[in-house]
This record gives C-alpha cells, structure tokens and sequence, in this order.
C-alpha cells in the first residue's frame, strides 16, 4: 500500500467513522440515561428502526427532513414510555420487556414501510467544513452531518449534567439505590419512565439518522443491530457519556474499515471487515464481562448487575 | 428562588433538641399485636436508649414515630404537642430524623452529593463552589469530619456512619432516632461515634433514641432507658438507677436461656485445617485476601474477628467453594483440600452462616427437604438408582425438629415460613447431627433472639468440647470473646492479630480491628 491509498483509506475511515458513529452515539446515549436510571432498554433497536421508518415517511410528506428527525424522536419517546410503563407494573423483567419492544418495533417499521421502500425523501443536509482544502477527498471527508454535531454537544451536556443538576443527581441516585431513592422522597417510577422516554428519543433521533442521512433512505435492512451494539457499547463505556462519545466513534470506525479498504481496492475479506462492529461486540462483552468481578461503575440497580 | 428556600430548612446551630412522647402507642399487623399501648417519654436534650429483644416491636415504634406507620391506637406528642405523622415527610418536617441500620446513603454519589441531594429543595443546577462553601462551613459546626469529595463506596463503614448522622444534622433534625448504629463500627469508631452524639445531647442541641441490645453502650452513653418485650413497655427509669441484670431481666423476663455450655480441656491438639498463603481477590477483581495464614487444631475454636468488609465473607465464600482462590492451599489433615460436595463429606465439613434463608437455604422448599440436603443423595433416603424416598425423608426430618426443637407445623411447611431462629435451628439440624471435624460458621446468631442465640452457641461449643475444629467468623466481639479459644482479627484482607484468648481482651483485639497496634 503506498502513501496515497493510505491517506485515503484515513480519510475515508474517518468521514466513515463520523457517518457509522452517528446512530451508534444515539443510541448509546440514550441507553446510558435509561441505565443510569436503573433499567435497560433492550427495546432500542426497535426504536431505532421505527424511528429511521417514521422520520422517513415524515420527511417525505413533509419535505422537511427535520420535522422528521423530530418526529421520529417523538415516536422514540412512545416507545420508551410504553417500556417505562410496563416496566413498573409489578413482576415485569425490564429484559423481557425490551425484547418484546424490539420485535414491536421492527415489525410494525416494516409493515408501515412497505410504502416508503421506493420514494424519495428529502434528506439532511450536511455541513461542509472543507472549504479550506483544495483537495476534493479532503472536502468530501469534512462533509459532517449536522446531527453527528448535536450528539456531540448531547453527550457533554449529559455528561455535565449527571454532575451538576438536581434531575442528573436524582437520576443517577434512582440508578444506584433505590432504597435511598425512595428514603429521599423520589418517585423512583417516574424517574425511569421519564428516563426512559428522554432515552428513547434519542434512539428514535439515531434512527432518522439511518434513513435520512447515511445510507440515506428507508429499507428494511437499514439496521443492523446498532440498537443492540449500543448496549455493549455502554458497557464499555462504563455508563459515562463522554466516553459512549469516544466509543462510538469506536465502533463507527470499526464499520468504516470494510468499505474504506474496498475504496483503495482492496476487497479481499470485505465482508470479515464488516463484521468488525460484531466482533469487536463481542471481544468487549468477554472482557468486561467475568463471572469472578462486578462490572466497575454500573449502576447497582440495573438487573443485569444485581 | 429556590436556593433561599432551602436554607430554611438547613442546619442552624443555635436550635435546641426536641422532646418527643408516646401515649399508649398500639399497633396491629392484621392479628398480631406488634405494640401494644406503649407510653415511652424521650426528655428534649437526653440520650435515651431503646432496648429490647428482636422482634421486640422497636423498630416498629420507631416506625410509627416517624410516620413510616400509623399507629392502630394511640398518641405521638413532639415537644409537648399531639402531632399527627401520616409520613416520613411530616416527621421531619416536625425535626424528626432516622438513621437506619442499614445505609441509605447513595453508593455511586459523593458524600458533597449524598448531603445536596437529601434536602428538600435541589436547585435545579447546582453551583459547586458554593454548595462546597456552606458544606465546609456546616462542617465547622459540627465535631464529625467526613472527606466530601469521594464516592461514598470508598468510605469506611464509620464514616458512613458519621455522613449519615451528619446529613440528619444538616436538615436541621433535632431529634435523632438511631437504629443499632455501632453494629458495623469497631469498639473504637463506635466509642468515637457515641461520645460525639453525647456531646450534642449534653448541650442540649439535639435529642436521641438509640435503638441497641448492648449493655455498654447503655450503660456507657444513654441518660434514660426503656426496654420493651413482647411489643410492651416493660421498664424505663434513669440508667444511673438501673443495674445491667436488672435491664436484662427487663429484656428477657422468665425465659430461661440455655446455659453457656462449659469449655471443656481437650488434649494433645491434632492440627486439622492449615490455611497457608490463601489469596483471592473479590467482586471488582481487586485482592480482597492476601496470604492468610491460619491453623485450626482438634477441639479448638479460631475465632475471626473484624469490622465486616474486611476480607470475612471472601475467606467464607473461598472455604465453602462459592469463590475461587487466586493462590494458596487449603490443607486438611495435611492433604490437600477443595471445597466440593465429595470432600466436604469425606473430611465431614460443616457449616453454619448468617441469614441461613438467603445463604444455605432453598426459601421456598420444604423443612424436610431443607434438613436432607447433606444426606438426600445417600442411603437410607436415596436408593441404589437415584430415587428418593420422601418418607425417609420426613422421619428422619421428624427425628431432627425434635432434638434441636425446631418450632414448625409440620415436615412439608415451606422453609420460609419459620422464624429466623427456627429455621437456623434446622440449619443446626442438618449440618451438626452426624459427625462434625470441621465447622466453618460465619455470625450464626445474626438478628435473632436470645433464646436461639444461646442454643446456638452452646451447640458450638459442644461440637468444639466433642472434638471438631472450629472457624468461627463473627462481627460480634462478644460472640467471639464467649467462644474462640484463639482469637485473629482480619484487616484488610489481611490476618492482622492473633492470640490465644488468654492473653488478650476487648481493648486489644478492638485496637487490632481499627488497625491500631
Ligand atoms: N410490616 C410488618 N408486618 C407484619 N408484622 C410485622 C411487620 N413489622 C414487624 N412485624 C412484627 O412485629 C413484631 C415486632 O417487630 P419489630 O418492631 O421489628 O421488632 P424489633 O425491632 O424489636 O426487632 C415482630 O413479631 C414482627 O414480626
């Protein structure tokens, strides 16, 4: 490989990195507040791929695409609220629940998108930050996506706010204990189902990302089981939202490897590259994962740590 | 805004302790008389200690004082006036505050945040470097120092203790209930801990009812006392008018206790159980044990000593096989031993825990089935195929509820459903019936009464006076000091003292505890 092939696989790993990364940051950031608060929302993934259906068609009868990244995050915060609320009916596994929603929401994107398979919708403009180079591989690469920003400036301000605000502390308090949650007079329900629903629109918000922006438009095997990389991710993120900043840029350019090479013509073992998000799931799960210790940093009432 | 609001409710100084009255208190849950017409009167600016039995209706009291309960029948008076408490809220609205047994600060959160966070008005974005100022300056008021800026995990269990007294002071409550406050301290912090508070009730500053069953601390802190039995007051006066037998007598009343069983001489001690080198390291992968030495001889109790955390449930779960060792070797009889099923029977180990429905119970399985759970898979119950006899079954679990009077309705009454006394006695039953060389028991007598706490004792000493050798981890220092023939304290994962009991005494293994030699 010389010089120039591997300035452009660099560059094109790293406009892949921020494009891939983009709904895996969403989603992350959404299940590390549902989390915080103590419950896991294995529903995400469906959110996700109802949010990309609904922002889709939203945008496509609208033609605003941002009217459908809202609506997709409105419909994120139904579901999540449909999690919340039956998560707090008595004897109900948060687990079990999230899968459930998942099917849901897949299903019910698929069924609704039939329609939507063909047409094309307006799609998110992106901001071009290249203007400085003469290089036209350099502009295309600074061509950032606004939301990518947004999800940025999402995950310090949460990442802030767990610190310094009376609904970050009360969250993170409902996550811990919630024994002392309810000493303290929080009603710790309504926390998580807030939590929840706030998280879900952000899933949702990730979602619109896939369908109108990058690839750009609505099919049914638009995800590929970011919804449920994301929770690995939180895992490894250990539940903080700087670093699901960092991972998922990560992971984004784990998936940016496989059509990075393929860009310099190297197409041998394309698919084993695009299998390197799973793999990688995978690896972290068995790292921080030991039948001998307890993961550092979860929230103690999350079930999975309990 | 906001922020003036809650200053109202924070600590002020100069406010003076609370007085708080009970008139023929009762409470029923559904049949059972859990209090019944309780009158108790806590002066304002007194210490005063609530004695009783478990299941005595203490906590209970408490519970209806702070409104978490509302009393069947009966009157609660703060400072002199009927108050109605229908939740915690009102109570410390009214300057009524509780620090549980059981922590309620919040792990992950630091001390600064645990103490913000438990106010009644958070504004919505705090200002750190003010809420710093004023903490530091509270702090000045108060004689408890806490370090504010790390996690609460990482404090010590009697700085856990003092953020809790200190975030009941900082919501300005000027009457504290504490329930067993000392039971996780060592002698040391607890002292520390109980002079502090005995100074801020001397000045008047606050009021407090201490709920404990040791004598000590009644004797060595508390102005007035009340003892109830049986959810009735059986007994209050000035502590300087009381002598301990008479507060015991109070306590306990006619029951007759089982009498210490005696330590009997044992002869030429045979080394049983060497411990050398064990490693192993806890929950977070960090070593929780570090080259614990230890030998158990024939007819000898080692009693382990320490403030809980310090490696005790690790060296517990590594002997009973529920946790791997990173290094190290378990001898017994100088060959080399693993805790698995087949060994433990070979070598006839046996145990004893605390909370035995959490730990070596099945909570929804039958007494019977619970008392056959070393000798289910072996002749007579099980046959020569692997079926089990359930008959056998129920008349050997007949035979074992007689001899160690477990009180249950019958063989098939799930386990759960008898008291925390009853169901240790059928723990009893099942591990100590047979032959016993190795006993491993960790706090046996954790949260019962008196009655099952001397019947368990006395049965340990007796496996000890037939023979076996004895490890025995205990939180309680008087289990300890009654029992062990050579006492070790462990300090952070670590064997920090050893001594035959002859040689030492509560001050000694105390300073051992807190890491003091
Ligand atoms: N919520 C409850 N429901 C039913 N019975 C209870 C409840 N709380 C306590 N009791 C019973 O009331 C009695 C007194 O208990 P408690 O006040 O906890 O005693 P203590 O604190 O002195 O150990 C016990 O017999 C206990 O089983």
């Amino acid at each position: 490989m010389d010089d120039g092939s591997l300035a452009t696989v660099l560059l094109a790993m790293f406009a892949g990195a921020i494009r891939v990364s983009t709904p895996f940051l969403f989603v992350s950031l959404g299940e590390c507040l549902t989390e915080k608060s103590g419950r896991i929302n294995l529903g995400l993934e469906g959110t996700l791929v109802f949010g990309a259906m609904s922002g889709y068609a939203l945008s496509f009868h609208t033609g605003s695409p941002w009217i459908g990244v809202l609506g997709a995050g409105v419909v994120g915060v139904l579901f999540g609220a449909i999690h919340g609320y039956l998560c707090k009916l008595p004897k109900v596994n948060d687990i079990a629940i999230g899968i459930a929603l998942m099917l849901f929401g897949t299903g019910a994107a698929f069924f609704f998108g039939k329609a939507y398979i063909q047409p094309q919708a307006a799609r998110l403009p992106s901001i071009s930050f290249g203007g400085w180079s003469d290089d036209s591989a350099v502009q295309q690469a600074l061509e950032i996506n606004p939301l990518f920003i947004i999800g940025f400036f999402l995950a310090v301000a949460m990442w802030w706010a767990f610190k310094n605000t009376r609904w970050g502390l009360i969250v993170r308090t409902t996550g811990d204990s919630t024994a002392a949650a309810v000493a303290l007079g929080i009603n710790v329900d309504r926390v998580r189902l807030i939590a929840t629903s706030v998280g879900g629109f952000f899933a949702g918000v990730g979602g619109s990302f896939l369908s109108l922006s990058y690839p750009g438009s609505w099919s049914e095997g638009l995800s590929s089981g970011q919804g449920l990389m994301a929770v690995a991710l939180v895992i490894f993120a250990r539940w903080n939202p700087l670093a699901c900043f960092e991972a998922a840029i990560l992971f984004g350019a784990a998936g940016a490897l496989g059509p990075a090479l393929q860009s310099v013509g190297i197409s041998q073992g394309y698919h084993f590259f695009n299998a390197a998000p799973y793999i990688m799931t995978l690896g972290i799960l068995i790292v921080a994962v030991s039948p001998k210790r307890s993961l550092k940093g979860a929230p103690a009432e999350l079930s999975i740590t309990k | 805004m906001s922020i003036a609001a809650a200053d109202q409710t924070q600590h002020d100084p100069s406010s003076k302790g609370i007085g708080v009255e009970t008139l023929g208190v009762t409470k029923r849950f559904g049949s059972l008389v859990a209090l019944d017409d309780v009158s108790i009167k806590v002066r304002p600016g007194s210490f005063h200690a609530l004695l009783g039995e478990n299941g005595a209706g203490k906590s209970t009291l408490v519970k209806c004082i702070m409104g978490v309960y509302r009393p069947t029948n009966g009157q609660i008076m703060v400072d002199g006036r009927e108050a109605v408490i229908p939740n915690p809220r009102a109570a410390h609205a009214l300057g009524l505050g509780m620090v549980y047994q059981h922590f309620t600060l919040v792990p992950s959160l630091t001390a600064a945040e645990n103490l913000v966070i438990s106010r009644a008005n958070v504004p919505g974005i705090v200002n750190w470097s003010r809420e710093h100022a004023d903490l530091e300056a509270f702090l000045e008021t108060t004689p408890f120092k806490v370090p504010l800026d790390i996690p609460v995990n990482g404090l010590s269990a009697g700085e856990k203790q003092k953020l809790e007294i200190l975030k009941q002071l900082y919501l300005n409550q000027r009457f504290l209930i504490l329930d067993e406050p000392t039971s996780v301290l060592t002698p040391d912090e607890a002292d520390e801990i109980l002079g502090l508070l005995k100074g801020l009730t001397d000045s008047g500053e606050l009021t407090i009812l201490m709920i404990t069953h040791k004598f000590r601390e009644v004797t060595g802190y508390a102005d007035d006392v009340t003892v109830l039995r049986g959810g009735q007051m059986v007994g209050s006066g000035a502590v300087a008018d009381l002598s301990v037998e008479d507060m015991s007598h109070m306590m306990i009343g006619d029951t007759k206790l089982r009498e210490a069983a005696a330590r009997a001489e044992t002869s030429v001690p045979a080394l049983v159980v060497e411990l050398s080198g064990l490693n192993a390291d806890d929950d977070e992968g960090l070593p929780a044990l570090s080259d614990i030495n230890l030998k158990v001889h024939a007819g000898e109790v080692v009693g382990i000593a320490g403030v809980s955390g310090n490696g005790q449930s690790e060296l517990v779960e590594v002997l009973s096989g529920q946790r791997d060792r990173s290094a190290g070797q378990i001898k017994v009889y100088g060959a080399n031993y693993e805790p698995v099923r087949e060994k433990m029977d070979r070598f006839k180990v046996f145990g004893l825990s605390e909370e035995p429905l959490h730990n070596v119970a099945v909570p929804s399985m039958t007494v019977a089935e619970n008392i056959a759970f070393r000798s289910f898979d072996k002749s007579p119950i099980a046959s020569l195929w692997g079926w089990l006899h359930p008959a056998k079954m129920r008349s050997q679990a007949r035979g074992l509820i007689t001899a160690y009077r477990v009180k249950t309705p019958s063989t098939e009454e799930q386990i759960e459903n008898l008291s925390g006394g009853n169901v240790q006695r059928a723990v009893l039953a099942r591990e100590l019936s047979g032959d016993v060389d190795i006993l491993i028991v960790a706090n046996p007598c954790f949260g019962l009464d008196f009655a099952s706490v001397a019947e368990i004792r006395a049965q340990i000493m007796e496996q000890r006076n037939q023979g076996a050798a004895v490890l025995l981890i205990a939180e309680d220092l008087d289990e300890i000091l009654e029992l062990a023939d050579t006492v070790a304290v462990m300090l952070e994962g670590e064997i920090a003292y050893t001594s035959p009991i002859g040689d030492t005494d509560r001050r000694a293994i105390g300073h051992a505890m807190a890491g003091a030699h």
